[in-house]
């Protein structure tokens, strides 16, 4: 008897930890939508910042978020996409394949910020970009890459062995084969890691902070050479540096606001996707 | 002979764009270390072995790694401790006794939290979790230790669920047949069968996880108060590796030696994590549950 109560007790345990943790992610959710909301108006979304952000909008940190999104993705998305081919379709066993296999995962593993002194390194310094959306974009693109090439993959693989063999014994050659009959089946499950890219992109700091992130710049930016602020840089700058950090927390809690919604749409639209893949393709 | 010669340049150009990655691998590695090279010659390495970070000074600058390896140290420590037993208790529950629709709506829900950015959950810390500590401990400051290892415990969380719920869901439905069918209650194969099957994955969930925590930024610069002392207090406050990259590569001349014992800095953080990805890497591989 006294056995079966402890076990009821650690299923309790287990129950409440699991329910904290979603109570924490709601509180979080629910505190920023809750401040933000009242920021938000027309002028915060379209103006730009005046009295270095205490007045004003964030419309160029939204500008340079996006600009920095759409430079990642066309740099990233290309090679990401190009490499899981590699591996899913030509790709033989031996050191090179497994050497690209340990590159991944490593650059799956090395923090943001390491990817910063790396971009400021290589593509600041070395190449003379300087702080640029040039730089901020290629060091994105390295940070987002195994994402794009593990989901890649994972979609390629998906497609039924047949449906190649049939192609190859019509007489199609190997690319034919892969442009025609495996790529069109894939490209869904390859958005939906894409997509996850975009939001790690869009939500991280680091890696922008020591390649292209401006402190305060209110204007757009004019060549990929530029400058620009971006919404999590401007969050930080608002909520550490700003000298009077109380009087601007609405726009802190504003911009906060506008990123979380931003990255959890850019998700959330990544597991609709999902769900709608899986439900259509049934081999 | 067209398609031939097409055929060969499709191939050469998918395998020149799956060698970038290990380029960028091998870029990153030489860009690290050519800086912390230069710093390893003058002054010397034996001065990252001192006690003091005290990088801008106008009689000697010391550039010693110690307070800045314990500051990560610990609040890594801390954070895995709150970790372990939401994570790995979490996962239990969710693969073994939630109900499917429970399940269903769990699972994309902690996924929400993996993608909420490090800055605005840095902001959550420094706007409610702070006061709330500097409240519940009666301390002068709510930047400790122990705020920023809170902070980094809901970063990490999502790793350890979603790779311990895969093997905990990898193990074979035959051993709890088996072991039900001896008579064991469903608790009883729960701890006795099931989560010991899946131990290797779940210790290799919770490396990726410290692997996750040592190499966070955003959320612990804007929390922990940010002081380069050498402390195994949660209550004081600290100054970590990635936080001190952060916060002085702006301010730094480039090809100072400041400017360089940071690349040190980062030397240490990427074979860390690099080491702690490839032993997690090798855990699950050799269970097979990658």
């Amino acid at each position: 008897m006294r056995k079966a109560r402890t076990q009821q007790a650690i299923c309790w345990l287990m129950r409440a930890a699991t329910y904290s943790i979603v109570l924490v992610i709601a509180s979080i959710i629910f505190k920023i939508v809750w401040n933000g909301l009242p920021a938000i108006s027309w002028e915060f979304l379209t103006a730009r910042p005046r009295l270095s952000g205490s007045e004003g909008g964030i419309l160029p940190a939204i500008v340079g978020t996006l600009v920095l999104v759409v430079g990642t993705i066309a740099v990233a998305l290309p090679l990401g996409i190009c490499s899981a081919i590699y591996l899913s379709e030509y790709a033989k066993q031996g050191k090179f394949t497994r050497a690209i296999r340990l590159a991944i995962l490593t650059l799956a593993g090395v923090p943001s910020i390491v990817f910063g002194l790396f971009g400021l390194g290589l593509f600041v310094i070395f190449l003379r970009f300087g702080a640029s959306i040039i730089a901020g974009c290629l060091t994105l693109a390295c940070m987002i890459l195994p994402i794009i090439i593990v989901s890649s993959e994972e979609a390629l693989r998906a497609v039924p062995q047949s449906l190649r063999e049939g192609s190859l014994a019509l007489g199609a050659t190997k690319w034919q084969t892969i442009r025609k009959n495996v790529l069109p089946y894939s490209i869904p499950g390859m958005l939906t890691g894409s997509i996850l890219g975009i939001g790690r992109a869009a939500g991280e700091t680091a890696p922008i902070l020591l390649t292209v992130a401006a402190f305060y710049l209110p204007r757009l930016p004019k060549s990929i050479f530029d400058q620009v602020m971006a919404l999590p840089y401007h969050l930080y700058i608002l909520a550490t540096q700003h000298p009077d950090v109380e009087k601007v927390r609405p726009m802190q809690y504003g911009t906060a606001l506008v990123l979380l919604t931003l990255v959890l749409g850019v998700n959330l639209a990544a597991i609709l996707l999902r769900i709608r893949i899986r439900r259509r393709q049934k081999w | 002979m067209k398609t031939a010669w097409q055929e060969k340049a499709v191939k050469l150009t998918l395998f020149s764009a799956a060698s970038t990655s290990i380029l960028i691998v091998l870029g990153i590695f030489t860009f690290l270390g050519k800086e912390a090279g230069h710093f390893a010659v003058t002054p010397g390495i034996e001065k990252l072995l001192s006690g003091r970070w005290v990088p801008v000074s106008f009689q000697e600058e010391s550039f010693g790694l110690l307070p800045l390896i314990t500051g990560s140290l610990l609040v890594t420590v801390l954070a895995m401790v709150l970790t372990i037993p939401f994570g790995v208790g979490a996962s239990v529950y969710i693969s073994e006794l939630a109900r499917p629709l429970e399940r269903e709506i769990l699972k994309p829900f902690i996924e929400i939290l993996a993608g909420i950015p490090s800055v605005v959950i840095g902001f959550f810390g420094l706007v409610v979790l702070a006061p709330l500590v500097k409240g519940a401990f009666g301390l002068p400051t709510g930047f400790t230790a122990l705020t920023g290892a809170a902070l980094l415990a809901l970063m990490a969380i999502p790793t350890v669920i979603s790779i311990s719920e895969d093997a905990i869901r990898s193990v074979p439905e035959s051993y709890k047949a088996a072991s039900l069918a001896l008579g064991a209650s469903r608790m009883q194969t729960m701890w006795r069968v099931t989560v010991p099957a899946a131990l290797p994955g779940i210790v290799a969930a919770v490396m990726l996880g410290t692997g996750r925590v040592i190499g966070e930024t955003m959320a612990v610069m804007m929390v922990t108060g940010n002081a380069a002392v050498i402390t195994g207090s949660p209550f004081k406050s600290v100054r970590t590796m990635t936080a001190t990259i952060a916060a002085e590569m702006g301010e730094v001349p480039f090809g100072s030696e400041h400017y360089r014992a940071l690349f040190c800095v980062g030397i240490v953080l990427l074979l860390a994590t690099f080491g702690l990805n490839i032993i997690a890497q090798k855990v699950l591989k050799k269970y097979r549950m990658g």
